[in-house]
């Protein structure tokens, strides 16, 4: 029997705001433990959230990016249950009336085009960290994350293989970080993905019993998880056994997903209506100035980079394949006016220079005015194509000034003429064979001078200039 | 020095007159307190130190003309569910016995701010679940007018220590009645205030979309100072309502004449003691001499209100109280090994029986299968409540009714049945439903000599005209003043 | 409505909450008569009237997107039962 799997995806991406969703905490990264913690986030007794206006509008922002409807009035609700990463004991999201529905979000698998849909997107609170301490063999308790704003994106049943999952995820990744809402780092946690799966019958309508797998940290992990999910499901049923309906965790170690205690599983959350938050009311004004204000997506951009720049279609991806590549590339042509140019050392000395140090776009700092700097020298002749690579090297990788670098370096050109001649005078003088031989007719002989001269001058003279003098010089002899 | 007997305004202006300091009214009343309270149990924390210490900031600043609030410098008390800085702060819970908050509640800052000076925290039913203070760990506060009898709840530390003279005004706290009924068992005044007037940050929470701090004092005139007082727009409050103060400059003229009471008859049915019904409706007349108009009607829905109150009041409890598992703070069971151990054990040993009681029916009406059964159902019968009264206040300035069904019962009498108990909450808990304002004030005595309450209900923010009315009632009356000639600042 | 032992354990189930026999036989009686009073509300005919979640009908209270200080972590961990290394202590969590 050929069997076809199924997939939802449940993405969490945490909200690039400045604090935290209901206190204003910071929302940064790492820190010492409980250090980014306010009696709020730490649910002492008698305090009372208050709704980061920014979240709300990164969602209605996600929201029209993923074709939903925005819901104009919409409400928080708690999710009751115990744990000690949850102070609270319940976490405020959104069950009745979330803030987005019924989206979409185009892939393209192998060149064939699909879309998936998106069933809602709602805010909610991040939970704690729990470190295990093997000393004492407890747990210790850190509130840092408690309450970083997240967006929950769900999906509709609608992947039917492991790259769709991928190539979804991946454009989620684009418009979420273009729109400037998420850094969607798997690696920090700021995106993970839950995946629900089931298996059927090719042909057969209904869906067979749901997996949900929680929490993996990687898109290779996801599409390893989803292969051994699935293989796993069609094996229990062929056995004549049935699939039950569990949250199974991926074990990165081991390759294989397995079943969490029961009791997680049989969850009664009583979700009702937040008291302690007004519900919020979305007005036209509002998704008019959203839209209004929405930052160009990195579709936009590829297209606008062929017709408008004229760069190759391959080149534009590479610069959107990453935001911060695409921002780069923007702001140092608005300052040097030379696209081409920028678009050449973006996608071949950085993108070299980025694999070279197994780093990534996201993770680098490249300042576009030094760039735009480095371009001018280079466009201008001031130095040249193996000078303009060393110095972004240096630049890239020590943030040097490019013209004290090229100064120091001796990197600059020279447009010291009567130089020029007096070396080639010298060349010509110490080389009467090869002066012989061009006389001769034999062509190569005069880039033998020429070499000789370069090698004399550094290669700091424009070659040009050596051509023309030398050639000159030549004829009058 | 004897003060029992003067208002907290009467105080404010002696102190402003020099005719006494802050540090001498705070000794005074922490000297009775220390005689007298060993027997009412009003409170739960006694500052004395800290009390002291405050009234000689307090007063430099009065004497410096930094301070001009007409409340500065005079001594109160706070319910123990009010959050202040490095002050125990109980619920009256063994769950939270040993709990200093790190920070004050808006309240605290305000009353702190105005130069009130805090002799203490008062009892409270367990996380303010009762009305009778039975389910406080830390004992019943008795009834100074009977010390066989309760002084109500939730809050009836504040209530019992105003009362008794052992300080002039306090803060309580109202979801269900917890002012109101307090007040109306131990012959003082207090105002639940409309939902969102008053902050409720630093207030710990048991039903939050129900839940108004409000004060409690000998008469309304006091009350509406400290209203004013602790009133207004608080960020840290997302359902703090903004734009609005409240302005009592015209509530004290004493003028009803042309005010339209409406009387809900079905408040006035089977289940009211006699006495009490007598009592309010005595008023009623009163008001119809005084020049208002008096109109019976209506109003059904009442009957549903305990219904809706005790689901909706439950589900929100169950939720709020969750965090209290034994992790952060408050009791930790030392019995158990494993996490499980520390929530179930922490929070079944921590917690008194109604605190359970109202834990389980919330989790019950909102567990899958019965949410809509119950609910949401309550939630649509809420909105039913808030429509009859404002079709009620479409008529009507505002109303009247009993505040109880009864006066102070006997400590033990009603306590072993919780449905009993919740029955006496039926004339106080639609007012919380619906988020409007009621004023609780003294309109009689029955004929054991307990305090009979009645209250003042109006649409929301219309406290300026409960005030009036209310006011202009203890113009023409003495209960209020009945219940300081009789306790003498203690207990009978 | 009647709340029998299954329910009552699910009841405490979710409230973390264990009752002793004696208490729980009394619970039984009291929370079944408490829900059967409450079930009164099914006379009443609710079917126009919207939930009414909130008291009023304000919506849209916001703060701005700024970080302030945080609190000193040891007021956050003054009344922690246990602590350990800045953090609360618990425990072990088992998968």
């Amino acid at each position: 029997m050929t069997w076809e799997t199924v997939m939802g995806l449940e993405v969490h991406v945490e909200l690039a705001t400045k604090s935290k969703i209901f206190c204003s905490c910071t929302t940064e990264f790492g820190g010492a433990p409980n250090t980014h913690v306010c009696p709020v986030c730490s649910g002492l007794p008698g305090v009372l959230p208050t709704l980061n206006k920014s979240v709300v509008e990164f969602a209605v922002k996600t929201g029209l990016a993923t074709n939903c409807e925005i819901t104009r009035y919409n409400k928080f609700d708690r999710k009751n249950y115990f744990y000690p990463d949850l102070p609270k004991a319940y976490q405020v999201s959104q069950l009745y009336l979330p803030i987005c529905r019924n989206g979409h979000v185009d892939i393209e698998v192998n060149g064939i085009k699909k879309s998936i849909g998106i069933h809602e997107i709602h805010m909610e609170e991040d939970a704690g960290k729990l470190v295990h301490d093997p000393w004492e063999d407890s747990t210790l308790v850190d509130y840092n994350r408690c309450g970083v704003p997240l967006l929950e994106i769900v999906s509709e049943p609608d992947f039917r293989s492991g790259d769709e999952v991928i190539a979804y995820l991946e454009k989620l990744r684009e418009i979420l970080i273009y729109l400037g809402v998420s850094d969607c780092k798997m690696q920090e946690g700021s995106m993970r993905a839950d995946v629900n799966l089931s298996v059927r019958p090719e042909g057969q309508k209904e869906f067979g019993t749901r997996t949900e797998m929680k929490n993996i940290n990687s898109f290779k992990a996801i599409s390893r998880a989803i292969v051994y999910e699935s293989k796993r499901q069609i094996e229990q049923i062929e056995m004549g056994k049935r699939i039950i309906q569990e949250t199974r965790r991926w074990d990165e170690n081991k390759d294989a997903t397995y079943a969490m205690r029961s009791k997680e599983n049989a969850q009664d959350y009583r979700y009702f209506p937040e008291p302690d938050l007004l519900p919020i009311e979305i007005s036209e004004e509002w998704i008019d100035r959203a839209k209004r204000e929405m930052p160009e997506t990195a579709e936009a951009k590829r297209v606008r980079y062929v017709s408008e720049l004229g760069l190759t279609d391959y080149d534009a991806r590479v610069l959107t394949s990453e935001h911060d590549l695409a921002i780069l590339f923007e702001e140092t042509a608005e300052i040097c006016k030379q696209s081409k140019e920028v678009c050449n050392l973006i996608t071949g000395e950085l993108m070299r220079l980025i694999a070279e140090a197994r780093t990534s776009a996201d993770k680098i700092s490249v300042d576009p005015e030094k760039t735009a700097k480095i371009i001018e020298l280079t466009v201008s002749g001031k130095i040249n194509r193996n000078a303009e690579k060393e110095v972004f090297e240096a630049l890239f990788k020590d943030n040097i000034d490019p013209e004290a670098y090229i100064k120091e370096k001796g990197l600059m050109m020279l447009n010291d003429d009567s130089l020029v001649s007096d070396t080639i005078d010298e060349v010509l003088k110490s080389n009467p064979k090869s002066v012989e031989d061009y006389k001769g007719g034999k062509q190569k002989a005069f880039g033998f001078l020429v070499g000789q001269t370069m090698r004399a001058l550094k290669g700091k003279a424009n070659p040009q200039t050596v051509n023309k003098i030398l050639k000159e010089k030549l004829e009058k002899l | 020095m004897e003060l029992y007997d003067k208002t907290a305004l009467e105080i404010g202006c002696m102190i402003k007159n020099k005719e006494i300091s802050s540090v001498e009214a705070t000794k005074a009343y922490i000297e009775n307190i220390k005689k007298k309270d060993g027997e009412i149990n009003s409170f739960v924390t006694l500052l004395e130190e800290e009390a002291l210490k405050q009234a000689e900031e307090v007063q430099a600043k009065i004497d410096s003309e930094e301070l001009t609030s007409p409340l500065a410098g005079v001594p109160m008390a706070i319910k123990d569910n009010i959050c202040a800085k490095d002050i125990l702060t109980t619920c009256s819970s063994k769950m939270l016995y040993n709990f200093k908050p790190p920070y004050d509640a808006a309240v605290t800052e305000k009353v702190k701010a105005m130069g009130a000076v805090i002799v203490g925290k008062t009892n409270l039913d367990e996380f303010a679940m009762g009305g009778s203070t039975e389910t406080s760990y830390y004992g019943v506060t008795k009834n100074p007018f009977d010390l066989e009898r309760v002084s109500g709840g939730s809050s009836g530390g504040s209530a019992a220590a105003v009362a008794a003279g052992l300080v002039p005004y306090a803060l309580g706290s109202d979801t269900g009645g917890s002012i109101r009924q307090p007040c109306s068992f131990c012959g003082i005044s207090g105002i639940k205030p409309t939902y969102g007037g008053v902050s409720r940050y630093g207030l710990v929470a048991f039903a939050s979309s129900l839940d108004q701090i409000g004060p409690i004092g000998k008469d309304v005139k006091d009350c509406a100072e400290i209203l004013s007082e602790i009133s207004g727009h608080d960020k840290r409050d997302s359902t703090s309502v903004k734009g609005f103060s409240y302005d009592f400059s015209t509530s004290f003229d004493g003028d009803v004449k042309g005010l339209k009471i409406g009387i809900p008859t079905n408040y006035y049915a089977s289940a009211l003691d006699g006495e009490v019904k007598t009592a309010v409706l005595a008023a009623a007349d009163k008001f119809k001499a005084m020049g208002a108009e008096i109109c019976e009607f209506e109003m059904p829905i009442v009957d549903y209100a305990v219904p809706a109150y005790y689901i909706i009041a439950c589900a929100e409890a169950s939720s709020n109280l969750s965090r209290y598992d034994g992790i952060k703070y408050g009791y930790r069971s030392p019995n158990g090994e494993n996490l499980l151990d520390v929530f179930f054990n922490s929070r079944s040993e921590g917690f008194g029986m109604e605190v359970k009681r109202r834990i389980m029916l919330g989790s019950f009406v909102l567990s899958s299968g019965y949410y809509d059964a119950y609910y949401k159902k309550g939630l649509q019968a809420r909105g039913l409540i808030k429509d009859s009264f404002s079709e009620a206040f479409e008529k009507y300035d505002m109303i009247l009714s009993p505040v109880a069904p009864t006066t102070a019962f006997k400590i033990g009498e009603n306590i072993f049945d919780p449905l009993k108990m919740y029955l006496g909450d039926i004339y106080t808990v639609s007012v919380n439903l619906a988020g409007i304002p009621a004023v609780s004030l003294p309109c009689g005595f029955d004929r054991k000599g307990l305090p009979v309450g009645m209250q003042l209900i109006g649409e929301a923010f219309s406290e300026a005209k409960l005030i009036k009315a209310a006011y202009a009632y203890q113009q023409e009356t003495d209960f209020h003043k009945k219940a300081f000639e009789i306790t003498k600042g203690g207990c009978l | 409505m009647i709340i029998d032992d299954k329910l009552i354990d699910y009841l405490e189930e979710l409230s973390r909450l264990r009752l002793t026999e004696e208490e729980k036989e009394k619970e039984k009686t009291d929370l079944s008569k408490i829900i059967s009073y409450v079930d009164k509300l099914g006379e009443l005919d609710t079917e126009n009237r919207e939930a009414m979640s909130h008291p009023f009908d304000y919506t849209n209270n916001f703060r701005t997107d700024e970080a302030k200080p945080s609190f000193d972590r040891e007021l956050i961990l003054q009344n922690a039962p246990k602590k350990k290394d800045g953090c609360f202590q618990v425990p072990k969590t088992v998968e």
